[in-house]
């Protein structure tokens, strides 16, 4: 991948967000988490991220220790589980899942509130001097996970691919495929998520299309719309 | 001229929200020998209760404004189902917007206040200095003072303008704010460290 374009995309979602996308999106219950299945599935997530070459917090790493952890210690006989300091927790998963529990009920609770200022901001007073903004995600706009998760989706099918074809020196970067996706865009009509790397014959290209998408989101030139929840993602111009 | 045609004007006229509190002691700034001090005696709660009535006699003349109450007293406002044709009045007015960690990241401090940043990052497990940051810039939480454990640090706290921008009168109309400000939150370690499982392998 050609270094001139560097993305630097700030991950402000964290391990907790990811573990509860992941328990939606399979419809898990978070009482009983699969923990060998939401143990790789977050750890596939992890490739990804690295794939991209994206600012990945510490957070994530220890995470992804704690769920290896906690999947090892579930793996061991009973009268062989180490000794806890709260002894009367058996399920060595408790511990996260009161964690999870506790953060999902502050996101419900913060979903409510922007709910509140979007109902807020419809309210006009006489006098017009303060400054309003409403929460970023418009019903139907995706999060960093959707997005991550389209993604993977797109390198597995490409990984699968067994066609064989010349490949010629490789020169994309992050700018060309910016140019390259705004002209696609140019239009206004709204594309298919996998439209975008329908001519992207190499993992390296479909990255730095993918990390240009990502500049264009974050610099609000595109919008990535999901209109039906863990649905085909849509891309169009702002 | 009924007290209640009189609290119209005022709120009519006013540039900001008023409470019954400041409408009160407006009425009693009235000089002594002058019409206006016709209602220098009223006390609050009767100028809280017509206000109560002015806004049901709005909602049942179908009015395009309301009178509505939010943190900072009363106010005249659109009927919000007018606000596509509002903004083709101020098209400028453009709403910035908050991002969903920025809201999640307020959530737990409205609930939770005042609280440390370390704190935050716990519930959240993740770090927000920039997302603090960008919420102070937007004057939604202020800095409360400083924790008194080693290292004092910071404690951050919600705003008027937290409430006003949420249209909420106080912290308790917040949803669910029972149960989240009373939960049991894993709270920051101080000195910060290492999981378990970490600490083994790096101890000497």
């Amino acid at each position: 991948m050609e270094n001139d374009y560097k993305v630097k995309l700030e991950v402000f979602e964290g391990p907790l967000d990811l573990l509860l996308y992941l328990i939606k999106k399979d419809e898990l219950d978070i009482y009983d988490i699969p923990i060998g299945r939401i143990t790789s599935q977050y750890l596939e997530y992890m490739q990804v991220l690295k794939l991209l070459d994206l600012d990945v917090a510490g957070d994530f790493v220890v995470m992804a220790a704690n769920l290896i952890y906690i999947k090892s210690r579930s793996l061991l006989p009973a009268d062989q589980q180490p000794p806890e300091e709260t002894a009367e927790e058996e399920d060595p998963r408790w511990e996260l899942v009161r964690q999870l529990i506790e953060y999902k009920k502050f996101k419900d609770a913060a979903e409510r509130l922007g709910q509140r200022a979007l109902e807020q901001a419809n309210l006009f007073g006489r006098l017009r001097d303060k400054q309003e903004f409403i929460p970023e995600r418009p019903l139907g706009e995706v999060s960093i996970f959707d997005l991550i998760n389209a993604f993977n989706g797109v390198v597995k099918r490409v990984n699968a691919r067994e066609d064989v074809r010349e490949i010629f020196g490789e020169h994309f970067s992050v700018s060309d495929k910016i140019d390259a996706l705004l002209k696609m865009t140019a239009t206004g009509v709204a594309l298919a998520f996998s439209e975008l790397f329908a001519d992207a014959a190499t993992r390296v290209e479909i990255v730095v299309t993918f990390l240009a998408l990502l500049e264009l989101i974050r610099l609000k030139q595109l919008r990535a719309m999901q209109p039906e929840e863990f649905g085909e993602i849509h891309i169009e111009r702002v | 001229m009924e007290l209640k045609q009189i609290l119209e004007a005022l709120v009519f006229a006013s540039q900001k929200p008023l409470s019954a509190r400041e409408i009160c002691s407006l009425l009693r700034s009235a000089p002594a020998d002058t019409e206006a001090a016709a209602f220098s005696k009223v006390k609050e709660a009767e100028i809280a209760a017509l206000l109560e009535q002015i806004k049901i006699e709005y909602i049942e003349g179908g009015r395009g404004f309301q009178l509505a109450e939010q943190a900072s007293g009363w106010q005249l406002v659109t009927d919000p189902r007018a606000a596509p044709w509002v903004r083709l009045l101020y098209p400028e007015a453009r709403p910035t917007r908050l991002s969903g960690p920025a809201l999640e990241t307020l959530a737990i401090i409205a609930y939770r206040q005042p609280i440390t940043r370390a704190d935050i990052e716990a519930v959240r497990g993740v770090a927000v200095d920039g997302v603090v940051q960008s919420l102070l810039d937007r004057n939604l939480i202020r800095i409360a003072g400083r924790a008194e454990i080693p290292g004092r640090p910071l404690l951050y706290e919600t705003t008027q303008y937290f409430l006003e921008h949420f249209g909420l009168k106080n912290l308790d109309e917040m949803p669910n704010c029972e149960e989240l400000r009373r939960v049991a939150l894993p709270k920051a370690e101080a000195p910060p460290a290492p999981p378990p499982q970490a600490a083994a392998e790096t101890s000497p």
